[in-house]
């Protein structure tokens, strides 16, 4: 059991590269196309920030598995093909998004009315007002959240095991299908799921502790 | 492009998923019921007990909020019968693990709970000739329900939307139901857009409901 189980070894590293690069993909590409929308959702003509909401909240408000189906299955009906690959990154991406926009919504939120008018009276453009006044200060109450969110992109990512990528998750599954040890391999698996979300969980929890004296 | 809107076959097949989103409403609440014991027993043992209870119990709620759904899910389906000798249906096994899950959740929920009860309150139980156990059960409890209902009706929602993860063991809930109407008519955007409507109309619906409960119930000020 054991020697099957080191055999497969480099095979498991391979599928735990994939699950990493997924989650690396998702976690930078979302905080970009979030922060843009979350800008467009605070500060954005009424239309902008209807379109916001209305993405965020449908997001938000369906399985992230629906939303991979859809993307996967729906994205070729209407004539556009993307490797699965890539399906599985834009559809955690546009789930990303949402949590994203919602953790700068309030953070912006969060800074004081009286900030952004001092920083108008004293004559600065908008970028610098959000430049060197607003997200220096909403950065710290930013960041706590936002990295324990990335444990969400890492467990979300092994949905993508559904779409036949080859993911940590569906390494296992290979794994367990050739040797029939489910319960050592489901251990392994979940450990190694554990120990990278651990991580991030305990880094966000220091963070906070670490912003948590400073106050307005 | 060039993709014609054809909703007749979703129409055609529409029980499938009905009676998916009757069965994931079924799941969530069995689910949430049986977590609510969990972490209230685990919550209330946690605060009154010693350090190594408290490791095991952090050691539990950690565990199963770091790792992802859909392999506790195969775990406890496809691993746990073949160390244990047990036999068990897809939708029991389920619920087995969704409970497990959102007691994970609901032991943090409910552990902030009881540390947010005004001591004030415990000491006006005791002053009244309270018994420990009466505290617990008279002032504690129903105080923390009370502050502890808005993340109760949250975990409640993601749980909601936690279902769909029980179509990977072929429990037809209403992802399955779409997945099955999707290979069966190929009617793709369609099925995944009513799909989509389901779970948003069904979510803000238990959304708005379990609003007004809590403003009902909301902790005096």
């Amino acid at each position: 059991m054991l020697g099957q189980i080191i055999y497969a070894l480099p095979f498991l590293a391979e599928g735990f590269a994939v699950t990493l690069w997924v989650s690396l993909l998702v976690v930078v590409l979302s905080l970009i196309a979030g922060v843009v929308l979350g800008v467009g959702l605070v500060y954005g003509p009424a239309p902008v920030r209807w379109a916001v909401r209305i993405f965020s909240d449908t997001i938000r408000g369906i399985p992230i598995l629906v939303l991979i189906f859809f993307v996967y299955y729906g994205l070729p009906a209407v004539g556009i093909h993307l490797q699965s690959f890539w399906a599985a990154v834009l559809a955690l991406t546009l789930f990303k998004t949402a949590q994203v926009v919602e953790y700068l919504r309030g953070a912006v939120g969060s800074i004081p009315k009286g900030q952004s008018e001092a920083a108008m009276a004293i004559g600065l453009t908008f970028r610098q007002r959000l430049a060197y006044v607003i997200f220096p200060q909403a950065f710290r109450r930013f960041l706590p959240p936002w990295i324990n969110g990335v444990t969400d992109a890492v467990k979300g990512s092994a949905l993508v095991s559904l779409l036949g990528i080859t993911d940590l998750m569906q390494a296992i599954n290979q794994v367990i299908g050739r040797t029939y040890e489910a319960m050592p391999l489901y251990i392994l698996g979940a450990l190694v799921y554990f120990a990278v979300n651990y991580a991030l969980s305990l880094a966000s929890r220091r963070l906070e502790q670490r912003f948590a004296f400073i106050r307005e | 492009m060039g993709y014609t809107l054809n909703f007749n076959l979703i129409w055609r097949h529409f029980d499938k998923l009905w009676g998916g989103l009757l069965l994931s409403l079924e799941l969530a609440v069995i689910s949430i019921a049986i977590g609510i014991v969990i972490g209230l027993v685990l919550a209330v043992w946690y605060v009154s007990a010693g350090r190594v209870v408290r490791s095991i119990i952090a050691a539990y709620v950690e565990f199963i909020r770091n790792v992802p759904l859909i392999l506790l899910v195969y775990l406890v389906f496809y691993g746990l019968p073949t160390v244990v000798d047990i036999a068990y249906s897809a939708p029991t096994s389920f619920v087995a693990t969704l409970s497990l899950y959102s007691g994970a959740y609901l032991v943090e929920v409910f552990r902030s709970g009881l540390e947010a009860v005004p001591r004030g309150q415990l000491d006006a139980g005791k002053a009244i000739g309270l018994t420990p156990w009466q505290r617990l059960i008279h002032v504690r409890l129903p105080t923390m329900l009370r502050i502890t209902l808005p993340a109760l009706s949250n975990t409640f929602l993601s749980l909601f939307k936690d279902t769909s993860v029980a179509s990977v063991i072929s429990v037809p809930e209403l992802t399955y139901g779409a997945q099955w109407i999707n290979f069966n008519t190929f009617r793709i955007v369609e099925v995944y857009l009513v799909t989509t409507a389901m779970y948003l109309v069904t979510g803000y619906v238990l959304l708005f409901g379990l609003r007004l409960v809590e403003r009902r119930f909301r902790a005096a000020r």
